[in-house]
Formats: C-alpha cells, sequence, structure tokens
C-alpha cells in the first residue's frame, strides 16, 4: 500500500479501515542467504538496501525487543554532516544526501526538517577550530557558515550574551543540519524492506553464533536455530556480547547517555543548537518538546538509565546557555547504551570468520549516519568489497595505527 | 552511585575520575608486539554484568579498583590498587 495525501483523505472518508500493518510478522524460515542481528536503524537500512540495492530477498532481520527498542528510539535526533577527518567526512555527507531523499525513497514521513544546526563558540581556539572545521565542510561540498555575535543573535535572541564566564564568540551555522523523528526511521525502513520480501523476526534474541571450520553457518535464538549463509552484527550497544558468541574480542566500551525532554512548549528553539563549553545540545520537537542532551555518564555502563550526576551537568549548561529553559519541566529522561569506539568513529567491515560482518562503534552520533550506514554494510556484503566512503571504517585499523580521532583525545573510548 | 574509598569512606560518584575496566593494568612488557599493544589499549574488558574496573578519588588521589555490576550500578566493594596488586 503505498501512502499519500489522496490516500489518507480516502480513508478518512472510508472510516480508516483500509489501513494495513506497516510490516508483516512472518514466522522463522529455517534458513536464509543473509541474517542481520540487530533491529536498529543501522540492521534495518542494511536489510532494505540489500534487497533494493543488489535485488537480494531472502533476508531476516532478528530483533530481540520489539523494533525501536533500541538506540533508533532513545536518540535526540540531530542529523548532520560536519565531520573533518577524511574517511568520516566523505561518509556522512553521502549520508546527509540520502536523508534528503529518504522520505520519497521509503515512502514514509520521517519528518526530516533541516532547520539548520549552530554549534556555539567561546574564545579565540576555539573560533579557529571551527573555521578550520567550516572550511573542511564546504570542501567536503557541505555547507557551512562562520556566524559573529551578532549573527548568533539574530538567530538565537534568548542565549545569554551576557555570560562573563563563557562569553558567545560567534557560532558556526550548518543550514542543511537538523532533525528527524528517530522511531520513524525506523518504522518506515522496517515498512520499506518488508515490502521487498524482508522478514522481520522481532521478539528473537540471537543468544549463539554457528561457526563451522572458519565459515558462519547460522544462529541460534530464543526462536530456534536458523542456519544463513552471512550474518552480520549490527547490534550498537551490546556489540561486546554478541561478538562474544563468535568468539571475538571487539574494540568497544559500552557508556548510557541520557536524554531529557520538557513538556510542550510553544515554539521558541527553531535550531539545533550546541554549546561550545561544556556538552549540551537542544533542539525542540514537533510535539514542542524541547529535547536535549550531553555527555555520557563516563563509566561503562548497560544499565538503560542514566546516572545523577550527569542529568546535574546537563541541565547546568542548558542554564548558563538559555537561562530561559529554568521555567520548562523536564517531563521525562531515559538513556541508551553506547557502543563506544577508542578513537570515536564506527566499524563497518568483515571479521576473521568467513561469512561474519560488524557493525559497530557509532558512539553517539549513529542516527545521522543510518542511511549510509545501512548502505556501505550492503554494499560489503553483497560485493565483498568496501564502499568507497565507508573503506576507513576497518577493524583493523586500531592495530594498524590508522585511527580516525575527530575529537583528537586519544585511545581512550569515553572521552570520544 | 556511593563508591567507597579506603581512605575516606563512602563518596559520591562525582568525586571520581574513570579509567576503564582493570585489564589496564597489564599492560605489555617494553618491546611487545603491536598486537599485544592493542590488545592492551583498544581490546578492553566490557562485560554486562560484574566488572572491575579503575577509578581514580580526586580528593585523596588514591586509585582504587571497584568491584560493580554494569547492569544494575550496584558496588560490591573497593580496594586500593597497592593492594589490589600485592593481593593479585
Ligand atoms: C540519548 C541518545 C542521544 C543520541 N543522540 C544522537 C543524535 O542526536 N544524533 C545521532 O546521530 N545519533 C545520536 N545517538 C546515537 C544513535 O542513536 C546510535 O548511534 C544508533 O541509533 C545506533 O544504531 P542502531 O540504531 O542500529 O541501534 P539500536 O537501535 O540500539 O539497534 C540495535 C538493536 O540490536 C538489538 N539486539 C541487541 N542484542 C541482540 C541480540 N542478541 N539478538 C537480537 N537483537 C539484539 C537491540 O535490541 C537493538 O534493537 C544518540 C543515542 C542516545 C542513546
Ligand atoms: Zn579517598
Amino acid at each position: 500500500m503505498r501512502y499519500s495525501g489522496l490516500r489518507v483523505l480516502a480513508e478518512g472518508l472510508r472510516g480508516n479501515r483500509g489501513w494495513r500493518p506497516a510490516w508483516v510478522r512472518p514466522e522463522p524460515r529455517e534458513a536464509y542467504d543473509i541474517i542481520i542481528i540487530g533491529g536498529g536503524g543501522h540492521g534495518l537500512s542494511t536489510a532494505y538496501h540489500l534487497a533494493k540495492e543488489h535485488g537480494l530477498r531472502n533476508i531476516a532481520v532478528l530483533e530481540k525487543g520489539y523494533l525501536g527498542s533500541g538506540n533508533i528510539g532513545r536518540n535526540t535526533t540531530i542529523v548532520r554532516a560536519n565531520y573533518m577527518l577524511p574517511g568520516n567526512s566523505e561518509f556522512y555527507s553521502f549520508s546527509l544526501r540520502l536523508w534528503e531523499s529518504l522520505e520519497s525513497t521509503l515512502n514514509y514521513n520521517v519528518m526530516h526538517s533541516q532547520r539548520g544546526l549552530i554549534n556555539l563558540f567561546h574564545s579565540d581556539g576555539q573560533r579557529d577550530a571551527f573555521v578550520r572545521r567550516g572550511n573542511a565542510m564546504i570542501n567536503q561540498g557541505d555547507d557551512a557558515i562562520l556566524l559573529d555575535p551578532e549573527g548568533v543573535r539574530r538567530h538565537l535572541p534568548y542565549l545569554d550574551f551576557e555570560n562573563i564566564r563563557f562569553p558567545i564568540y560567534g557560532g558556526l551555522l550548518h543550514p542543511r543540519g537538523g532533525t528527524a523523528r528517530h522511531d520513524a526511521v525506523a518504522w518506515g525502513y522496517a515498512r520499506a524492506a518488508s515490502r521487498l520480501g524482508v522478514h522481520i523476526l522481532e521478539n528473537c534474541e540471537v543468544t549463539g553464533i554457528d561457526i563451522e571450520g572458519g565459515r558462519v553457518t547460522g544462529v541460534q535464538t530464543s526462536r530456534g536455530p536458523i542456519r544463513a549463509q552471512k550474518v552480520a552484527m549490527v547490534v550498537a550497544g551490546r556489540s561486546s556480547q554478541v561478538a562474544a558468541m563468535a568468539g571475538l574480542k571487539l574494540p568497544i566500551e559500552s557508556h548510557v547517555l541520557q536524554a531529557f525532554v520538557t513538556e510542550g512548549l510553544k515554539p521558541c528553539i527553531d535550531h539545533v543548537v550546541s554549546f561550545g563549553m561544556g556538552h549540551f545540545y537542544i533542539s525542540q520537537s514537533d510535539k514542542g518538546g524541547l529535547v536535549f542532551g550531553g555527555d555520557i555518564d563516563f563509566h561503562a555502563s548497560y544499565a538503560a538509565r542514566g546516572s545523577l550526576p550527569a542529568a546535574e551537568h546537563v541541565m547546568e549548561a542548558a542554564m548558563t546557555l538559555m537561562p530561559m529553559i529554568g521555567r520548562a519541566r523536564v517531563l521525562r529522561s531515559w538513556g541508551g547504551i553506547m557502543d563506544m569506539s577508542p578513537d570515536g568513529s564506527p566499524i563497518i567491515d568483515r571479521t576473521p570468520v568467513d561469512g561474519l560482518y560488524v557493525n559497530c562503534g557509532w558512539n553517539y552520533g549513529g542516527f545521522k549516519a543510518v542511511p549510509a550506514s545501512g548502505w556501505c554494510l550492503a554494499h560489503l556484503m553483497a560485493r565483498e568489497e568496501p564502499h568507497e566512503v565507508a573503506a576507513r571504517f576497518r577493524l583493523d585499523r586500531f592495530l594498524t595505527g590508522h585511527l580516525l580521532d575527530e575529537e583528537g583525545t586519544g585511545s581512550q573510548h569515553n572521552l570520544h | 552511585m556511593l563508591i567507597p574509598c579506603p581512605l575516606c569512606g563512602p563518596r559520591d560518584r562525582r568525586e571520581y575520575h574513570y579509567m576503564g575496566a582493570a585489564d589496564y593494568l597489564d599492560r605489555p612488557p617494553p618491546g611487545s608486539l603491536p598486537e599485544a599493544w592493542d590488545a592492551y589499549l583498544h581490546l578492553r574488558d566490557n562485560p554486562a554484568g560484574r566488572t572491575r574496573d579503575l577509578w581514580q578519588h580526586e580528593c585523596c588521589g588514591a586509585w582504587l579498583e571497584v568491584d560493580r555490576c554494569t547492569v544494575t550500578h550496584r558496588v560490591f566493594g573497593a580496594r586500593l590498587l597497592t593492594e589490589a596488586r600485592d593481593a593479585g
């Protein structure tokens, strides 16, 4: 069933009795050509692109919970292409281009809104760094505009411009940056993949990976064993546990990142804004809630809830930057488990086990990567060669020294 | 989260600095192969459950090995690194 304005109108007139479930819920087959472990954004996008771009049909996505229960439904939805290092830069640029046509590709409204992202800076050194970053973005073919304090004031009059400790020196505006509705991205990919024949198996937890003679042959699941020729592990915060089922150790440390939402307010924050002193970023959802977050909790954690010190830090940063936020009430907060890598960049690669692939290490920036990550992993699995924009996301780069340390903070997982 | 510093008593998590799993103490000897350094720096333990990891109490400066659970955030105990090393 194609979605369209006409369809909404017609269904409205017929009492909305014609809508069908967005994706089918089949029984597992005994065997598939390809199994994707993890029904988050990256897993669903991979399955969709395997079917769409490479014509493969016998594919299953195995999700231990319900669709959207992982980070894909927990993030603060920022979509941007403002990376600097070769390797990251072209990848996120490609991903943003895919976002710009995503809704027509999927025939699904993911509410992608390019409202503009403004990264604030507060010192001469930070300004120099942002000038450099802006130039790198422009060289990559994306957009960046340097704003002086007056320019920032025109866009964001509600900031505290009188703050003496953290004066606002300006901001880097990325007009094509913005947000999207996160769970709609999962639903949209699931529906589009399902229409191409992909099996989406919810409540199907992988408990073991079968390997014979160095080659993957299938998986054990809570719904019985399933054979497969190729298997990809796309499980974000649970990457270490799933990789251990294949006897592998990954360069991942799992950390919790929190998000906060206020009560619904009239439109007041039109952009995505980030504070350059103390980690803090904010946008307003279409429902009116202010959606914001900051740093990870800094200690390894698998609790899908945060601790108080990090929440406190986020609130302090919010009050420092925009005192008006003190009038809003926080309604909800939650946490998601991040797969932090030692250089802050992701991994899309084969593993030492034949037929077994890994996609992980997205840190807290994997939402914007969903379209390109699926595209590139599908390319790797179908053609057995890396896609050119993801060629540097190698699993062995930590051994060979070809790190992609965008923040320049060194080999410590929680510092990225 | 309260972490018991053997020198100062139970103290809030805010007073501590975190350095990851305790396997960081197993530093390879000089001249080790790149594989050993890769494993040491990057392939750290990352259990979902009980773990031992490294925390510095910034108030007294002591480095601790903390026995805790990464799923529930429950802390079972902590000892000074010097003691942990002597005990093996
Ligand atoms: C609070 C927060 C804010 C964020 N903000 C942003 C942002 O603004 N911009 C941005 O780009 N990124 C952001 N991120 C990061 C982004 O959400 C993640 O990097 C990305 O969603 C991870 O990929 P995924 O969608 O595939 O993960 P997930 O949705 O977590 O998918 C992994 C799936 O694997 C499943 N799974 C695990 N183990 C098994 C098993 N054994 N068997 C079967 N299934 C299994 C899980 O249930 C889960 O559904 C944020 C994350 C959080 C938590
Ligand atoms: Zn102490």
